[in-house]
């Protein structure tokens, strides 16, 4: 009897702490950290968000697809990694392609996208870097390697009918260096990268 | 020059730690050894119905963790199932019951499994309410039991371990709550976002359609790192440019996992009197710590496997700004503390790279393991350590002061037989039981062969470990696996801390035996050895042989 008795206090102590957490952790905290982040850092807070004069074109952290409704790369625009979110770069479906090292599909899809990001930017295969031809974790990644970026810098060059010096030196100086100069590695944000290109023509 | 970088990297959160150790250290002592409360919380402490100075002993504090966990379970599973009507749903139905109970169970066992995509299935409230709520609490209960723990060691002919709720609420507002406050923010500034947005559709550059996606992310990043919880706001989880934009962050976030677990045995140290003692697992941890960093960083940068040899570099399933080693970082710290967040997809890991993070797991996780749990795991390792010492020379093992006697070694061998039983009961059930091993094949292995095996066994060494991380391949929003990888992860949190908590009170009744010539020195050089061993010995091997069904069989091919 006594221990119904004490079982049941402590469960009803343990759902007014729940209640009590659940008031504090979860609501009262959650609204401070929004409030402090839409005051102080908005531009972070709502996603680090890139404009092509005013109309919001996607943001700097999110990867978005550079293709056609087809999924044909558009040649004029420089081309980020594989996706394996949704059916590429969708936003609400983040994810890697979770394939194993031995896997026939992954084996088989590197083998394609060599073949194609060789074609497309008239490159030996072996040059292709290894970045152009894997999906990210994500399925969102923003960035390429600087080598994959100055690889596509010719076809973007003829493409446009633009010097292709003036499109390697943009290139370049859009190349981010490692965090502290040692932290992860450079990389070339590809929606930056496009929209400085496209203010090159303007 | 990429090796250097990668030192260096590792360098700078080995710094960070270290400058970390003392002060956090010690503020984690005396917050758990203070019997002052502060005004508000005595005021809470009415609220529920607690006396704060009162003192409880083993089955008591057990109780609370008990009844609180069960609790908190079915909160977080009711939120889920009325999520449709809930605010800030973002249009979600309700979760149904077996996703509900398996995530439930996962987030209040502090593995933070996630057998769904949190875009498609949590509206913010759930996520705010019920599992961010659990990140803090279930955290501040594993710290609670491992202080509960060191109090054992300390006391002395005590009949009481403390008071459940007092580390409960400390744990909570004054340690998790102020330091993921100023987490949150330093994430922001990062990038990661903090709104309540929902899905922005934007025209793209090239003139398709996006969604990005919003929500409360920072505040519930960092308590999913600082409590060593794991679950992503997004299904990439920490891959995901909103969780973690940088490399600095993605230190920052290594930094959290790490942070108060590599600062407990400093708070042992303290709290049993000897900073000497507290060195000596921190520099057992270390090891572990150090070995394991430095194979995986090893095996991916090597690169070994047909399609990572094909591309040109293991970059599958990594993202760009991290690369190869604040990848492997990043997994390491997530495996070898009960985290399990990914910042790349250990699914795509080489083969043998890919088997690190379970090896690292199936240690049981305590180098420097989850908070609280990876501390009171390798206390059970270091009675272990004494006991095959005591067997060695022929004495009777002690520890601190405490004998190590009958009942002590049972509790301790019952802790390290819980969760390799889950592990590979668990695994061999699933290719056993006809029916089952159909639709474990058919519906839930993504990567065909051997690699599906190896997804499989991942799957139950998290759950058992209450890592939380996985083999994302696996489709587990099934029956089979919710359920089973559901009390997997119940049975491998609270039967541990059942019988740590036993152990506790057992230690603390006793009077404490002064030390003499022939008693093994538990701070010295040849002791942390002897724990380094052990804790590969008794844990790593046990999983040689599916190991070797495994990830090894697919490397040796």
């Amino acid at each position: 009897m006594s221990t119904t008795r004490t079982a049941v206090r402590t469960h009803w102590v343990a759902i007014r702490a729940m209640l009590l957490f659940t008031l504090v952790l979860g609501v009262a905290y959650t609204i401070v950290v929004t409030g402090i982040g839409q005051v102080i850092l908005p531009a972070q807070a709502n996603g680090s968000l890139e404009r092509s004069g005013d109309e919001v074109v996607g943001s700097a952290l999110i990867g978005q697809s550079f293709a056609d409704a087809d999924g044909n790369p558009l040649p004029e625009w420089f081309q980020p990694r594989p996706s394996a979110a949704g059916d590429g770069y969708d936003g609400g479906a983040s994810s890697g392609s979770n394939w194993g090292p031995e896997n026939a599909d992954l084996i088989a899809a590197i083998e394609e996208r060599k073949a194609q990001v060789a074609e497309f930017n008239g490159v030996d295969e072996a040059d292709v870097p290894a970045d152009a031809v894997t999906a990210s974790a994500s399925g969102l990644d923003p960035h390429i390697s600087p080598e994959y970026a100055l690889l596509q810098v010719a076809r973007v060059a003829d493409e446009r009918g633009l010097p292709e010096s003036e499109v390697r030196e943009l290139v370049e100086s859009k190349i981010q260096a490692r965090d502290l100069g040692y932290l992860g590695e450079p990389t070339v944000n590809v929606l930056q990268l496009n929209l400085a290109l496209a203010e090159l023509e303007g | 020059m990429e090796g250097l970088f990668a030192v260096m990297q590792a360098a700078t959160l080995a710094l960070i730690l270290a400058l970390l150790y003392r002060p956090l250290g010690d503020y984690m002592a005396r917050l758990y050894t203070s019997d002052r409360d502060w005004k508000f919380e005595r005021g809470l402490y009415r609220l529920i119905g607690v006396d704060p100075r009162s003192e409880q002993s083993w089955p008591a504090y057990l109780r609370g963790v008990l009844a609180f966990s069960v609790i908190g379970l079915l909160f977080v599973y009711v939120l889920q199932r009325a999520q449709a009507v809930l605010p800030y749903s973002l249009g979600l139905p309700a979760v149904p019951e077996g996703l509900s109970f398996n995530t439930a169970a996962s987030f209040v066992a502090n593995t933070n499994w996630q057998s769904y995509s949190p875009e498609l299935t949590m509206g913010y409230t759930v996520q705010l309410a019920g599992l961010a709520v659990q990140n803090f609490v279930s955290a501040a209960v594993g710290i609670a039991v491992a202080v509960a723990l060191v109090r054992g060691f300390a006391r002395r002919g005590s009949g009481t371990i403390g008071n459940f709720w007092v580390d409960l609420f400390r744990g909570a507002f004054r340690l998790l709550l102020p330091l993921s406050v100023i987490g949150a923010i330093v994430l922001i500034i990062g990038g990661v976002v903090q709104n309540f947005n929902g899905f922005t559709e934007v025209t793209t550059l090239a003139g398709n359609t996006q969604n990005l996606p919003g929500g409360p992310t920072a505040s519930q990043e960092v308590i999913k790192l600082l409590g060593t919880n794991g679950g992503g706001f997004f299904n990439a989880n920490s891959a995901h440019p909103f969780e973690n934009p940088t490399a600095w962050t993605s230190l920052f976030q290594n930094v959290l996992m790490l942070a108060i677990p590599f600062a407990l045995p400093r708070t042992f140290g303290k709290m049993v009197g000897s900073n000497k003692q507290g060195y000596a697992i921190l520099a057992v941890m270390a090891t572990l710590y150090v070995i394991s960093l430095t194979a995986l960083s090893a095996l991916e940068a090597g690169g070994n496997g047909t399609a990572p040899e094909l591309a040109g570099g293991a970059l599958e399933g990594k993202e760009a700004r991290f690369g190869i080693f604040a990848s492997t970082l990043f997994g390491t710290t997530s495996t070898l503390t009960s985290t399990g967040a990914v910042n790349s997809m250990h699914d795509s890991y080489t083969a043998v790279g890919g088997m690190m993070p379970m090896l690292n797991m199936m240690l049981g996780e305590v180098a420097p393991g989850g908070v609280g749990s990876g501390l009171y795991g390798m206390l059970v390792l270091a009675i272990i350590a004494v006991f095959i010492a005591g067997l060695l020379v022929g004495r009777t093992p002690e520890y601190l002061g405490k004998k190590i006697g009958p009942r002590e070694i049972k509790l301790a061998s019952l802790y390290i037989l819980v969760t390799p039983t889950l592990v590979l009961v668990g695994t061999a059930l699933s290719f056993a039981i006809p029916g089952i091993r159909e639709d474990v094949e058919s519906v839930s292995i993504w990567n065909p062969g051997i690699h599906g095996m190896s997804e499989v066994l991942y799957a139950f060494t998290s759950a058992s470990n209450n890592n939380g991380s996985a083999f994302a391949g696996l489709t587990a929003n099934t029956p089979w696996f919710n359920t089973a990888l559901g009390v997997a992860m119940l049975l491998g949190r609270f039967i541990p801390i059942v019988l740590v908590l036993a152990l506790a009170g057992s230690l603390a009744a006793q009077d404490k035996v002064p030390a003499t010539a022939g008693t093994l020195p538990t701070h010295r050089p040849q002791f942390v050895g002897l724990l380094v061993g052990v804790t590969v010995i008794v844990t790593a091997l046990t999983y040689f042989p599916v190991l070797t069904l495994g990830p090894l069989a697919e490397g040796l091919n």
